[in-house]
């Protein structure tokens, strides 16, 4: 065998991966971005939100859950996969309250950061204004269901990292929703602490540190200074680095 | 007869706004004298013209929060070639939409009847006030809107930004930074 690195062709160009890398690491590594929510480094990718689609030998995947395979051709960038991303992204804004001006992530938002990214100006279909509860029983922590967008990461981080399966999601379809591990329903009931991995996954405004609005001022926050795309591709390729000098 | 006119017809109105994208659009500054160059005004607050003539372009800034603001659109919407839904309230529904929530007979008992202060109140109900919507809808939820301004408000750079490329003919693009949902 080889030692060649093997690679994949994505929109043309030939990118290389390393075995167990999925297309979105292998791509984001190599300096392409692909758009993702549910997805985060640190976890085993999920595959929910499907913004990261793309078209494997002309089959639409999840990039953040499919392999990379040596020969695929792998289409990101035509109009159909932008105008489905952009399709979601709005989906998700209309079906929730995500109103920017007063919230505590605005520029520090994924959801925000991904919108802003793919050009995404409106949310197209008419908005949903569900009503949704807002939990603020916590001495710490507020929790405001207006803005969740069901990716996990809060669920997957409390109940891998923190061992404390603080959060789960409940229901089916437009009903589903997440719910806090106290009988009372209340977030103050749980085991959820500041130092908690579920507290920095969040990417959006959902789950926030109470007492800390407005520390950073608007306009110096992190998708202020450069756009989700550098910041992701830099990201992986600091990891790539830091892997290989170990 | 006169030369017709050379300029762009452009119309603006706040709606269920709080004149802030207005506001934003004369921070745009000395480039006013420039824009003037290439425009000229038809109804809008800065020129006191209530009614819409024939434009190419409208300017909304605001949501839909009573009748009268649905007639206002309407008729944007039947006298310019181009609609712009300028602003979170217009593009959204914005902070207004934020009473969505709440029934809004709530609203104006606890405003007019039971709200701290309020003596002998009653709901008005004097047939030259607009019906209020029992929503906040955005602009796009009633009209067909060509183009789309986020941002509360839009920087004075992105306005003049998307005003340029619309005069020039090109579809406004806005990049990394002008494009702002706060």
């Amino acid at each position: 065998m080889s030692d060649a690195p093997q690679t994949f062709v994505l929109d043309g160009e030939a990118v290389e991966f390393s075995p167990g890398q999925s297309i979105l690491q292998a791509a984001l590594a190599g300096g392409s971005y692909i758009p993702s929510l549910c997805y985060h480094p640190e976890f085993k990718p999920h595959g929910s939100c499907k913004v990261c689609t793309v078209k494997v030998n002309g089959r639409a995947a999840a990039s953040c859950t499919t392999p990379a395979r040596a020969g695929d051709v792998v289409e990101l960038q035509s109009e159909e996969l932008q105008d489905l991303r952009k399709n979601l992204v709005q989906f998700l804004f209309t079906e929730g309250n995500h109103f920017c001006p007063s919230c505590e992530q605005s520029g520090d938002c994924q959801l925000q950061a991904v919108g802003y990214e793919l050009g995404v100006v409106s949310g197209h279909y008419n908005p949903l204004f569900p009503t949704r509860n807002v939990d603020a029983s916590h001495p710490d922590v507020l929790l405001d269901l207006n803005r969740c967008i069901l990716c996990e990461l809060c669920v997957r981080a409390s109940s891998i990292v923190d061992k404390k399966d603080v959060f789960a999601l409940s229901g089916r379809g437009i009903t589903k929703h997440l719910v806090v591990n106290a009988e009372s329903g209340r977030l103050a009931d749980t085991a959820l602490q500041l130092s908690d991995k579920a507290m920095s996954v969040c990417p959006v405004g959902a789950i926030l540190r109470k007492r800390h609005g407005f520390a950073t001022p608007i306009g110096q926050r992190t998708f202020d200074k450069q756009p989700v795309s550098a910041l992701a591709i830099q990201k992986a390729q600091a990891k790539t680095t830091d892997e290989g000098t170990r | 007869m006169s030369e017709p006119s050379k300029k762009l017809r452009v119309a603006t109105a706040s709606l269920a706004g709080c004149f802030g994208c207005h506001m934003s659009l004369l921070d745009i500054d000395e480039r006013l004298t420039e824009l003037l160059e290439h425009v000229e005004l038809d109804a809008s607050p800065l020129t006191d013209q209530k009614h819409v003539g024939t434009c190419d372009i409208g300017l909304i800034e605001g949501g839909l929060c009573n009748a009268d603001n649905v007639h206002v659109l309407r008729a944007f919407r039947r006298h310019c070639k181009i609609l712009v839904a300028v602003g979170a309230c217009a593009v959204n529904g914005g902070l207004p939409a934020q009473r969505n929530h709440l029934d809004i007979r709530d609203c104006l008992q606890s405003v007019y009847l039971t709200g701290l202060g309020v003596e002998r109140g009653f709901i008005p109900n004097d047939p030259e006030l607009p019906l209020p919507l029992a929503q906040v809808h955005p602009l796009h939820d009633v009209v067909k809107i060509d183009y789309f301004l986020p941002g509360c408000p839009p920087s004075a750079d992105a306005i003049w930004q998307f005003l340029s490329d619309l005069i020039a003919g090109r579809t406004p693009q806005l990049g990394h930074g002008l494009i702002r949902y706060d």
